[in-house]
């Protein structure tokens, strides 16, 4: 029931990028994200997307497989370029009754498209190659100073690898209990919206309890194995730069220092 | 109001290079009244199976005929079919939901859009086939025992007072008692309501006793469809795929093997007890 969606899915491969240290993709994508504003000029944006087209071909992630994630984001996407286009103050180009087209508003309309398809595919990419559990290690890595504030960097990253690890399940989960009460004539299929509200609660009641009932096994679990917060706690993999990663960090600097360049060369 | 099953196959992620066969061309005839035990271990296609006689699942391929009606066809109802053919899902006390007991076996008859009275009176009959006693019906679902919430649960199917009823691993997680109670309760049903059962399990044990029939299913495909004792004297098959025959079975062909002349077509443990008793005295100690 709900195998369309892609977004935010690992894909199993084996490739340099695959292999490359979480941190590094941690880096790069956040790195990635910023250099998209940093750019301004129609040169920028033919940097960051060769910087994709290199990292996509790289990370040997089927392209139409990426893609397919952008549907999710597709209505979030048109809606975006439709404000810009018609809310964006300037030179008139076309007007139909209240609403204006200006030739700033189509621009800008058409910048903030390419930027924001980029910054799904970079993102996406990073959830692409890397799993849920890396993705964790690197960020308590990489938010390590943190905990100097006393931030609960540890926990934090736990809780995220938790809700990530049940986010399968408890679909999984949804699809059982649906069927189930399809099975007692329940219709979840109708056009009604107070019907369609209340026909939900035959389906989350038992989810929210099966949840909790997840969560409480989870925990006695842990606890049984000793489990008291990250302090002293070790790894089984610990995280360790490696050669390729060096050479990642040195071609993710000269992209960031060229995006800097275009964008005080105003291109 | 008999189902029939004709010629079906199911793949799951179709077209992708995950694509597995859950069920390939499986045809069965499921006339009324019988008590019918569908065994097979885990993944051989059985849950698969049973999704597809109440049309939850839609079959990849072939048919499924409900008294003689597709029911894929357009305009088929299957509302009214999940009604005639009720099915309860493994751990079926995971889907109860309200405030308590009667009002949670009311959803089903609800759902079909009976009286309000309609409703508590099949819930009414259908928690007393269950053997639920009335203490409970006014309690939380939540408040009772797993065995008394699983009871409760099927009386959930019950009351939509099905014609078939489908029960898919009804004895899972249950202590021996518990299992016991359940599947004497469902023979008790069978009895008083002379609904037709197929009862989903992977332990021959509990069907043995109550089948007058029994699947086999293996790797996605029926492996064997006969009576309980013509299936049970083919044990060595049965345990090619990793299944095995009653533990009866068992013992009577190994008192066979010893030299008692005992029969070896024996299921149930009175049966053999009786059997034994019959041959005292000719096992000589060798």
């Amino acid at each position: 029931m709900f195998n369309e969606i892609t977004l935010g899915q690992y894909y199993q491969t084996d490739s340099v990028i695959h292999r490359l240290d979480p941190r590094v993709k941690l880096i790069a994508t956040l790195a990635y994200i910023i250099s998209l504003f940093i750019v301004n000029g129609w040169a920028g944006y033919v940097l960051a997307a060769l910087y994709l087209v290199i990292v996509i071909s790289l990370s040997r992630v089927p392209f139409h497989y990426i893609v397919r994630g952008m549907k999710a984001v597709m209505f979030i996407l048109l809606i975006t370029i439709l404000f810009n286009l018609f809310l964006t103050p300037g030179t008139p180009v076309w007007t139909l009754g209240p609403l204006t087209l200006t030739r700033e508003g189509i621009v800008f309309a058409v910048k903030m498209a390419v930027r924001l398809t980029f910054l799904i595919f970079g993102s996406s990419l990073m959830t692409l190659t890397t799993t849920p559990n890396e993705l964790t290690d690197a960020m308590e890595s990489v938010m390590g100073p943190l905990k100097v504030l006393h931030v609960p960097v540890h926990e934090i990253s736990m809780m995220m690898s938790i809700a990530l690890r049940f986010i399968p399940i408890l679909m999984e989960e949804t699809d059982k209990i649906m069927k189930a009460q399809i099975a007692r004539g329940a219709d979840f299929e109708s056009r009604n919206l107070m019907k369609k509200i209340h026909s939900l609660v035959p389906l989350l009641v038992p989810l929210f309890i099966s949840a909790f009932r997840r969560a409480n096994d989870l925990a006695m679990a842990m606890e049984a194995r000793c489990y008291r917060g990250g302090e002293g706690r070790t790894k089984m993999k610990p995280l360790a730069y490696r050669g390729a990663d060096a050479a990642a960090y040195v071609f993710l600097a000269l992209y960031f220092a060229s995006c800097i360049v275009l964008r005080i060369l105003g291109m | 109001m008999a189902l029939r099953v004709d010629d079906i196959s199911y793949e799951y992620e179709k077209g992708t290079a995950m694509s597995v066969h859950a069920l390939a061309h499986v045809s069965v005839n499921i006339p009324d009244g019988q008590f019918i035990g569908l065994v097979g271990h885990t993944g051989s296609g059985k849950s698969t199976f049973v999704q597809m006689l109440n049309g939850l699942l839609k079959p990849s391929e072939g048919h499924i005929y409900w008294n003689d009606q597709d029911i894929h066809a357009d305009g088929f109802d299957r509302k009214k079919l999940r009604a005639d053919v009720g099915l309860v899902f493994q751990y079926p006390e995971h889907q109860l939901f309200e405030q308590d007991v009667i009002s949670d076996v009311m959803f089903g008859p609800r759902n079909l859009g009976f009286s309000e009275e309609e409703c508590r009176k099949r819930a009414e009959k259908a928690l007393r086939s269950s053997g639920l006693s009335e203490e409970f019906w006014k309690q939380s679902p939540f408040d009772l025992s797993g065995g008394q919430q699983r009871r409760a649960a099927i009386a959930g199917v019950l009351a939509m007072q099905p014609k078939v009823l489908i029960l898919d691993e009804p004895t899972a997680g249950l202590d021996p008692r518990g299992r016991d109670e359940i599947l004497d309760m469902v023979r008790g049903m069978k009895q008083q309501l002379h609904m037709t059962i197929l009862l989903v399990s992977h332990s021959m044990d509990d069907v043995a006793e109550y089948a007058d029939r029994i699947i086999v299913m293996n790797d996605a495909k029926i492996l064997m469809d006969g009576s309980p004792k013509e299936v049970f004297a083919r044990y060595k098959e049965l345990e090619a795929v990793g299944l095995s025959a009653p533990q009866m079975v068992y013992i009577m062909q190994y008192l066979r093997e010893c030299g008692l002349p005992v029969r070896t077509d024996i299921l149930t443990v009175d049966e053999a007890a009786e059997e034994i008793l019959r041959h005292r005295g000719e096992l000589h100690v060798q």
